[in-house]
């Protein structure tokens, strides 16, 4: 890049949005293979996050060079020639698929996963592979086969999983975009940590096809973007009913920027008093707090909601995910695909010993929870119960919504925390999805969004909740409070 | 039962549908492919893949739904049975456990005892829903090591489990008969046992006669013959009354049946049995079936076996037992109601259809669908005996040229051929003289008193004819001109 213009365009592009890497392409100001040659640099360059698992720069380049050919033949769309980068549990032709475990290591699909397949039409050009939690397992990405990722923020510190690396690699800007997938807070809990807007949309909405199952009535794709804005534009080509998924609701495709220039005056917003109680860490609150007063400003009013069962989330969400988990997993048996165990005595020696060598500590912690649950004589006072327990979470979520529009409180109740922190405990680890796990039982959108620092200098993050199809409205007050501040541009030093 | 012992048997049996694609895959379900061509990415459970339910299968279990009576819930539930088996590509099969497509219903049968009269009996059915199959695993193939075979897995099966109201293997025989005649009838499995279609289950105990508690139960796998079924059940049913009267308890548990050797062996007992840890599938949705769908099938369905046979001895005035057997395939039914209802004569109609015609589609190994004589010939042909126009001799000659396509019309080849019954008392009369002139010696035989000599002379005269003289006239004039 000798070109003085080709150089201040670039500059312009390393921290730009989607939406403004949109336009930059539009005008013809940068092709898709300057951007993919601009982003892969940026991951050569900060490799020691370690958000990027496979990175093939000949196969993105080869999708920008057809980015640019579609352009030059007239095409437009705010999608063709921008780069993007997809979390590991997409399964992809062009990149290895691990799903950050040993048991993946090296697999290949045959097929694209339906949201990777969506944005490739789109003309987004993908990157590579992140790193994430084993299996989406986990709240610090410190479960990965592949090692942990570091927070952009904070070295020391864990960028918050099981989307670590998606999240990691927007708030770096290696990417301008991700995607992740939330089971029970694994797009928020990271966006919260790594200061960048996370979204989950509606259970049902996007495709499930070619994800890899963790617990397949909560699995969620979602994004991790810079802006609110960013992340509606890409809903746009990316939610859709899909038959191969039985889950996916048939609904008509909508516009999900047709909000964004909303007033927020009369927008009522419930504030769930039990999302502020005990634990909850005081730089969190502030920040969190300052957030409503600035939507208040805005003329959004603020209603008290009561949501008291949704204390119970943890406990309903580690049984009913892992006794999922525990039946998703069972093909990982070294039978077909994948690794399989070197010496053994007979086939089912052999799937023991491939699962006890293919599998990390956590996954084999949720197999043996989740088969524990739903064994003969546990079955009714825990699967059943929990799924009892999981249907009042969610009729008291529409109690709330008769109310409020929408719902608001914190994501986490701490800054990102330092790594080996929490993973000598794993209940400890757990209560960390206690404000994001609620919605994910409910199957409502939710996201986070940045909203000031806390301890440390590290992110904080607002978490906003909506009734399910009500993604639009919740993207328009989070794109309007990102209007009125700043801290979703703020990029980490050194980036 | 002997000595004062009273079987008590269900049957569990797996019924493969006749649907194109399986059951949560597009993948076809033919048979005999080389091994994993018939095998897509979900029967593989490759990572990211989810189940599409088969909508074919869904109508497939209400159309037995229909015929047998039962409930067909109007939202049954997809469960996951979890084990490990290297052919069980998931870890676990999606079937249905709490509630089940089809609940009741229930199936009549002709019982035929080895000693005894046979009788009809009614078995309540407890219920029907729709599962997966397993793959195969293939360990005779490979030295030391086990063979995966894909092409199976995800081949849709209906299991019909009935209620343990089976006194005897011959009741058990009765009932498998039935039902496999009744899930070929309705169109939703090809009925071929070799292959695996249709395959039983049978749960065997025994109690004291006039006992009102079950004896402990053992269930025999995976019977895919009715032969089979009858011998594992007899012998399941000695080895229990022996080891009883030896003192001994049987203890539940799974057997194999070893045609072999004629006997059961221990698979697994009750102990080991597996924990299938059961739950609602989360990657389907309930199965809703609604009014509207069961009333279209209903329209789809053909009449039913049972009621069929009631309507042929009502409309046809046929025996039961000739009902009976023209109802055992619908094709058969359907063929033999064409040629009736063009036929004069209901009864010769049956006759012909149950004699001539099946002993030459046995003779040929062909089945009626690929019948080379159209029901509308036949029909002629048996009208054509009934009004006279030819003998019974012709007309089976008359059967074979059809049959052979030598003849396509029975009424252009019997004026070609010059078929027509000779009835013309002059002519007759004019025949058998010239026969008696013939044959002095003969004549004199049966003057004599030798009876066989008559016989000799009919037979020249129907040489005379070429067969076509009207046999009665022909036995009357002759007995009269020996007089």
């Amino acid at each position: 890049m000798t070109n003085p213009t080709t150089n201040a365009t670039t500059a312009a592009s390393e921290h730009a949005t989607l939406a403004q890497l949109g336009e930059l392409l539009d005008r013809r100001e940068v092709s898709a293979v300057e951007l993919a040659t601009l982003f892969l640099g940026r991951i050569e360059r900060h490799r020691d996050l370690n958000a990027f698992l496979d990175v093939r720069p000949e196969v993105t380049l080869a999708q920008a060079r057809a980015a640019d050919q579609r352009r030059a033949r007239g095409e437009t769309g705010a999608l063709l020639g921008v780069p993007i980068a997809h979390k590991d549990v997409f399964v992809t032709r062009q990149w290895h698929t691990t799903a950050s475990s040993r048991m993946l290591r090296g697999y290949d699909s045959p097929f694209d996963a339906a949201v990777v397949e969506q944005f490739a039409q789109a003309g987004m050009v993908c990157l590579g592979k992140l790193n994430c939690d084993e299996f989406a397992m986990g709240s610090s990405n410190e479960n990965s086969a592949y090692g942990k990722v570091l927070n952009p923020w904070d070295r020391a510190a864990v960028p918050g999983g099981s989307s670590g690396g998606s999240a990691a690699a927007v708030a770096a800007r290696l990417a301008p975009i991700a995607t992740a997938t939330d089971t029970g807070g694994s797009i928020r809990e990271p966006a919260a940590f790594s200061g960048v807007t996370g979204t989950k949309p509606t259970y049902g909405r996007p495709s499930r096809w070619g994800m890899i199952a963790f617990a397949s009535s909560l699995d969620t794709a979602g994004l991790l973007t810079a802006s609110a804005r960013d992340c509606a534009i890409a809903f746009n080509a990316m939610l859709g009913f899909d038959p191969r998924d039985s889950t996916s609701v048939d609904r008509p495709r909508e516009d999900y920027t047709r909000h964004l220039e909303m007033d927020l005056r009369g927008l009522r917003i419930g504030v769930p008093a039990e999302f502020f109680a005990a634990g909850l860490e005081a730089e969190v609150e502030a920040a969190v707090r300052a957030a409503l007063r600035e939507l208040e400003g805005l003329g959004a009013v603020l209603v008290d909601v009561s949501l008291p069962t949704a204390a119970l989330g943890i406990p309903v969400y580690y049984v009913v995910a892992s006794a999922e988990a525990s039946s998703n997993l069972s093909r990982f048996d070294g039978v077909r695909y994948g690794m399989r165990a070197e010496r053994y005595d007979d086939l089912m020696d052999m799937m023991c010993k491939t699962r006890a060598q293919g599998f990390g500590a956590e996954v084999k912690r949720r197999v043996l929870v989740g088969t524990y649950v739903l064994s003969h004589g546990y079955y009714d006072a825990y699967f059943l119960q929990a799924s009892r327990v999981r249907r009042l979470i969610a009729d008291e979520f529409q109690r709330a919504f008769t109310q409020c529009d929408l719902i608001a409180g914190p994501v986490t109740s701490g800054v990102a925390f330092g790594f080996g922190e929490k993973s000598a405990d794993p209940v400890t680890m757990y209560l960390a999805d206690l404000y994001t796990v609620p919605s994910s039982l409910a199957g409502i959108p939710a996201m986070s969004l940045p909203c000031g620092f806390g301890r440390l200098g590290r992110p904080v993050g607002l978490q906003l909740m909506a009734n399910h199809f009500d993604e639009a409205r919740m993207l328009a007050a989070a794109h309007r409070y990102q209007c009125a501040t700043d801290w979703h541009l703020r990029v980490p030093g050194g980036f | 039962m002997s000595g004062g012992w009273e079987t008590v048997i269900g049957l569990e049996t797996h019924v493969q549908l006749r649907t194109a694609s399986k059951i949560f895959s597009g993948a076809s379900t033919a048979f005999g492919a080389a091994a994993n061509t018939q095998a897509s990415v979900i029967d593989l459970a490759l990572p990211g893949v989810l189940p599409v339910l088969n909508a074919g299968a869904v109508e497939m279990a209400v159309r037995l739904g229909i015929a047998v009576g039962g409930r067909i819930a109007p939202r049954s539930v997809f469960a996951r049975k979890n084990y490990f088996y290297p052919d069980l590509p998931k870890g676990y099969q999606i079937s249905q456990y709490e509630i089940p497509v089809v609940q009741g219903g229930s199936l009549g049968f002709a019982v035929a005892p080895r000693d005894g009269e046979p009788y009809v009996k009614t078995v309540e059915l407890t219920r029907a829903h729709l599962e997966e199959d397993a793959g195969k695993s293939l360990h005779e193939e490979y030295r030391g090591m086990s063979g995966i075979d894909l092409n199976r897995a995800g081949t849709p099966l209906l299991e019909i489990v009935s209620e343990p109201q089976m006194r005897s293997s011959a009741e058990a025989l009765g009932y498998a008969r039935t039902l496999h005649a009744l899930v070929v009838w309705i169109g939703i499995c090809d009925g071929n046992m070799q292959e695996g279609s249709f395959r039983c289950d049978a749960n065997v105990s025994v109690r004291p006669a006039g006992a009102s508690q079950f004896g402990t139960r053992v269930e025999i796998k995976n019977l895919n013959s009715f032969r089979f079924l009858q011998l594992a059940i007899d012998h399941e049913v000695r080895r229990q009354i022996e080891l009883i009267e030896d003192g001994g308890r049987v203890v539940q548990e799974t057997r194999l049946y070893d045609p072999d050797r004629d006997q059961t062996r221990s698979m697994r007992s009750k102990e080991d049995a597996a924990d299938y840890r059961y739950f609602p599938d989360p990657d389907l949705l309930p199965l809703e079936i609604t009014p509207a769908l069961i009333e279209r099938v209903r329209g789809q369905l053909p009449e039913l076996p049972g009621a069929m046979r009631e309507r042929l001895v009502r409309d046809y005035a046929l025996p039961a037992a000739d009902a009976a057997a023209l109802t055992a395939s619908l094709p058969l039914a359907r063929y033999f109601e064409a040629v009736a209802l063009a036929a004069a004569d209901k009864k010769a109609a049956a006759n012909w259809t149950m004699g001539e015609l099946a002993a030459a589609l046995n003779a040929s190994g062909i089945g009626i669908e690929a019948c080379p004589v159209a029901p509308g010939e036949l029909a002629v042909l048996v009208n054509r005996v009934s009004d006279g126009t030819i003998n019974g001799k012709t007309a089976k000659e008359l059967f074979a040229l059809l049959w052979s396509g030598e003849a396509q019309s029975v009424d252009a080849a019997i004026a070609a051929r010059g078929l027509e019954q000779i009835s013309d008392a002059g002519a007759i009369e004019r025949i058998v003289d010239e026969i008696l002139a013939a044959h002095p010696a003969a004549v004199a035989e049966y003057r004599g008193g030798k009876e066989k000599a008559f016989q000799s002379l009919v037979g020249q005269a129907m040489k005379a004819t070429r067969g076509k003289a009207n046999p009665q006239q022909l036995n009357e004039i002759l007995r009269r001109k020996l007089g």
